[in-house]
């Protein structure tokens, strides 16, 4: 890692972002076949009832209209699961979730689906399938759900995780617990015990672009997807699994993702859109509507969050507790798991503990949203961290610097830490000059730090040497950020090749080994391996051939600065050949030169951060505004700054929204009343301010350049540093979200 | 369903569309006439991914009837780059790393050049307030707002 590096850590421009300033780039929506039908899905206006009847002879009859599917077009699935993103699927579930079959679940869930020559017809269409619906009484909070009276969604399901296993069905999925040590032995030798209660809403990952494809299945039953997806590898999957078909005959490509952030981890459409090209010997187009998104995809839970931590007089934490209640919606899989995981990772604890329950509610069933399920129980632990060091009287940086999880702490979830750069982001935090700046009147600085895991997993690349010189990366993980910039330079770096001699393109699942989801933070360590990997080999071969011209053994060829070499005793004794000598002579040499890389990426590492705020409040209208943001976070090593300063920005921002703004708002008819953009905001431009960065490089020693994941944790500090700032700002704790200009005025005037 | 004839001039070039009557500008664009340069984020007009100038005024086509683009000039991304490169606009949103997923990227293109056609010198305030419309959820507009800044600035000096 020491040898200077001509691309890694410099800013090209995206080898992709041409085609996204012209229009040219295909987005899901994008790409029509000829012949295609346009498809709508018919969804359930209400949250909880029995599904008695699907007559859609009426639809069936409108001229245009060429197939319509219910749950009759889909076999029911065993109990299975399979990991999809960060969170784990049930096709006993899933198969439920795209087309319900005894019950609805929540409002939107889809009933039937039609695929007509017209969308206009296939509008039309819906209207006259009749649905006859037994309403059941629903529940919507999570703990009113938890309750021994509570309407049941599933009488099947028995809490998992807790001894002996309840004979009686409930609405908890899952109890979960991770820690050590003795909490009650570290609370009685603790000087203060805070304790708190906190509750969160839904909020929608709010990908600009809707779920979109388009699928076409042969009268042979071979088929082609072409879908907006973080995995069309996993798509592949659950379409052959759902649909009873081999994996071999369906081909997914991965269209240009318009963000998913987890979300597009799930399978809404895909299966819908091949049973109805199956029934009608046509493409069929599926896109949903934003109002679809909000009520059908996504989101990440609401919770209820109890935290207890205890620490000594001179700033030592005791002992560290917590009980997370999530919602999972209307099937089991919340990510509250990795959120009893997450809580206390930030810190080195003698005695900690984190008790997690997985609950259904009648909402839609909640998808990986960037760090699934750590910023809700971060935002707790990070609140009462702030509160204790001001009960304390101890700087809140100092204090988390006190507790630091650093190299070999045992991390809260059971493994000991490698090389960590939290300790850094909390000096650096506390040497920038934005924590010394003034504050005037109304306004406060929060700070908080988070916490991810990152992934490895299922990558495969191949690298292929041009006859021209040029080199060629197939990728397999969709590229949502400028990953394919990432994967391009590392690989010109290592074969020594000017960046624009390398073409990074995401491949198809025909045209590589499977390839498990853009998530986790994945991409770019684990394909980025891969890559690296990839072009060793191809290096590996173009020294055989050299070899084979030279007539001299393997092993006394060497690569040297983008040449192949005589080593050894042959040493000087012939000219060295550059790339595109070896590329050029290849048919006469062997044929293609190709490295290939077919691995389980091991060894992510991961990325702590630490951010800070600045915000004032508006006493007239309990409006805050933010008026500095700086984010510290390591990144083990940052290919391409700009995008990782992107994914930073990008994550404080989503953080912002969740603290402020964002929730999901039912009445009580347990209707969703806000699923658009007008009335679920999201922050826009004038609600923020620059947001500052800076890129910590403690370097990931399982990686050949040092790659964390870096996408996700930025999105977990955000809402406690607000709270903390607005603590600061008006001495009042917030523990509910979003801090929305009508708590925050009713807080003010209390 | 009746259909309305439509003739209405894109991008310098004159097209006759055969539209239904509750069809969006924006279907017009995307689903008859292929131009998918243009993206649907929320089809209510509170993302702004559809923003194209009508007879120079920015709006979300997905807001517009395309029978009201009849005897209209309209300009969408496409027509965005001149014959040779890319307008600033476009170079400095590569330059900056403006962009990740993209899917904003087109109306945000359209809404800034609508701005700087009109005021060439805005202040950063300005230009947050006028792109307010435009939703993007990669980005926290850091990048966006230093890309048209800076093409503000090249502009002017041009």
């Amino acid at each position: 890692m020491d040898q200077k590096l001509e691309h890694v850590g410099k800013r090209p421009i995206r080898p992709d972002g041409v085609d996204k300033v012209t229009g040219r780039a295909k987005f899901g929506a994008d790409f029509n076949l000829p012949g295609q039908l346009h498809g709508r899905i018919l969804r359930s206006p209400h949250p909880h009832a029995r599904l008695v009847s699907i007559d859609t002879s009426e639809a069936e009859k409108l001229s245009g209209v060429k197939a319509v599917v219910t749950r009759d077009d889909f076999n029911d699935q065993e109990m299975k699961l399979v990991p999809a993103g960060e969170l784990m699927v049930n096709y006993h579930d899933l198969v439920r979730n795209i087309m319900a079959r005894e019950k609805v679940l929540y409002q939107g869930h889809a009933v039937a689906a039609v695929a007509a020559t017209r969308a206009s017809i296939a509008r039309r269409a819906l209207k006259l399938i009749k649905v006859e619906y037994e309403i059941l009484p629903h529940v919507l909070d999570v703990e009113e759900a938890m309750s021994e009276d509570a309407p049941l969604l599933h009488d099947w399901m028995h809490t998992v995780g807790v001894e002996p296993r309840p004979e009686k069905p409930s609405n908890i999925a899952k109890r979960v617990e991770f820690g050590h040590g003795d909490v009650d032995k570290g609370f009685a030798e603790a000087d203060v015990v805070i304790e708190r209660t906190f509750n969160t809403q839904p909020v929608h990952q709010g990908y600009i672009e809707p779920h979109a494809c388009v699928a076409s299945m042969s009268e042979d039953g071979q088929s082609e997807v072409w879908c907006t997806t973080q995995g069309h590898f996993q798509v592949r999957g659950f379409c052959a699994d759902l649909l009873g078909l081999d994996q071999s005959s369906i081909r997914v490509t991965a269209s240009e993702i318009g963000g998913g952030f987890g979300g597009k981890t799930a399978v809404y459409l895909e299966p819908v859109a091949l049973a109805l090209s199956r029934k009608s010997n046509r493409p069929v187009k599926l896109v949903m509507s934003r109002s679809e998104v909000f009520l059908a995809s996504g989101p990440a839970p609401g919770a209820k969050v109890q935290v207890k931590i205890g620490a000594t007089r001179d700033g030592k934490i005791t002992a560290g507790q917590a009980v997370l209640k999530y919602q999972a919606g209307g099937f089991q899989g919340s990510p509250v798991q990795p959120g009893a995981m997450c809580a206390f990772a930030p810190y080195d604890l003698e005695n900690v503990q984190a008790i997690g329950f997985d609950v259904v509610t009648n909402r839609p069933k909640t998808a990986a949203y960037r760090a699934p399920g750590a910023p809700i129980s971060e935002f707790a632990v990070e609140s009462v961290i702030d509160e204790l060091a001001k009960k304390l009287d101890i700087d809140p940086l100092d204090f988390r610097l006190k507790n630091a999880a650093r190299e070999g702490s045992k991390s809260s979830y059971g493994p000991k830490f490698g090389p960590i750069g939290l300790v850094q982001t909390l000096e650096k935090a506390k040497a920038h000059d934005h924590y010394q700046a003034s504050l005037g009147k109304d306004q406060g600085r929060g700070v908080a730090s988070g916490f991810w895991f990152n992934a490895g997993g299922d990558t495969c690349v191949n690298l292929t040497v041009n006859g021209d010189g040029t080199a060629t990366v197939v990728v397999g993980t969709p590229d949502i950020g400028g990953s394919r910039a990432s994967m391009a330079m590392m690989a010109a770096e290592e074969l020594n090749l000017p960046l624009d001699k390398v073409k990074a393109v995401i491949g198809d699942t025909a045209a590589l080994g499977f390839n498990f989801v853009t998530g986790g933070s994945r991409a770019t360590f684990a394909s980025g391996m891969a890559t690296v990997n990839a072009a060793k080999a191809a290096k590996a071969e173009m020294c055989r051939r050299a070899a084979k011209i030279w007539d001299i053994p393997e092993e006394a060829v060497e690569w040297e600065d983008g040449s192949v070499k005589p080593a050894g005793e042959n040493a000087g004794e012939f000219e060295p050949m550059s790339l595109k000598e070896i590329a050029a002579l290849a048919p006469k040499t062997g044929g293609p030169i190709v490295g290939m890389s077919q691995i389980n990426a091991q060894g992510a590492a991961p990325s702590f951060g630490t951010h800070i705020v600045d915000l004032e409040v508006d006493r007239e209208t309990g409006r805050v505004t933010i008026l500095r943001y700086t984010v510290l976070q390591d990144a083990g090593r940052a290919i391409h700054p700009a995008y990782v300063e992107g994914q930073f920005q990008g994550g404080a921002a989503q953080g912002i929204g969740w603290a402020l703004n964002e929730e999901y708002i039912y009445n009580e008819d347990g209707l969703l009343e806000n699923p658009n953009f007008l009335d679920y905001r999201i922050p826009v431009a004038s609600d923020l301010p620059m947001i500052d960065t800076v890129i910590i490089e403690e370097p990931n020693p399982r990686h050949p350049y040092g790659v964390r994941g870096v996408g996700e944790t930025p999105i977990v500090p955000p809402m406690a540093a607000i709270a903390n700032a607005l603590e600061n700002a008006l001495g009042i704790r917030f523990t509910d979200l979003p801090m929305s200009p009508p708590k925050v005025l009713a807080a003010l005037d209390a | 369903m009746a259909r309305q004839h439509v003739t209405t001039e894109i991008n310098g070039d004159t097209y006759e569309v055969l539209c239904e009557v509750d069809q969006t500008l924006l279907d017009v664009l995307r689903d008859e006439l292929n131009m998918t340069g243009t993206k649907e984020g929320c089809g209510t007009g509170d993302c702004g991914a559809c923003s194209v100038m009508l007879n120079d005024r920015l709006v979300c086509s997905c807001l517009v009837l395309a029978a009201e683009a009849d005897g209209a000039k309209v300009e969408t991304i496409e027509g965005m780059a001149p014959h040779e490169g890319l307008h600033p606009l476009q170079q400095k949103f590569l330059e900056h790393a403006a962009l990740q997923c993209g899917i904003c990227t087109p109306g945000f293109l359209v809404a800034a050049k609508a701005l700087l056609d009109k005021n060439p010198n805005p202040t950063e305030t300005e230009v947050r307030y006028w792109l307010a419309g435009n939703l993007c959820r990669c980005t926290g507009y850091d990048k966006i707002i230093r890309a048209v800044m800076d093409a503000a600035e090249e502009l002017r000096a041009s």
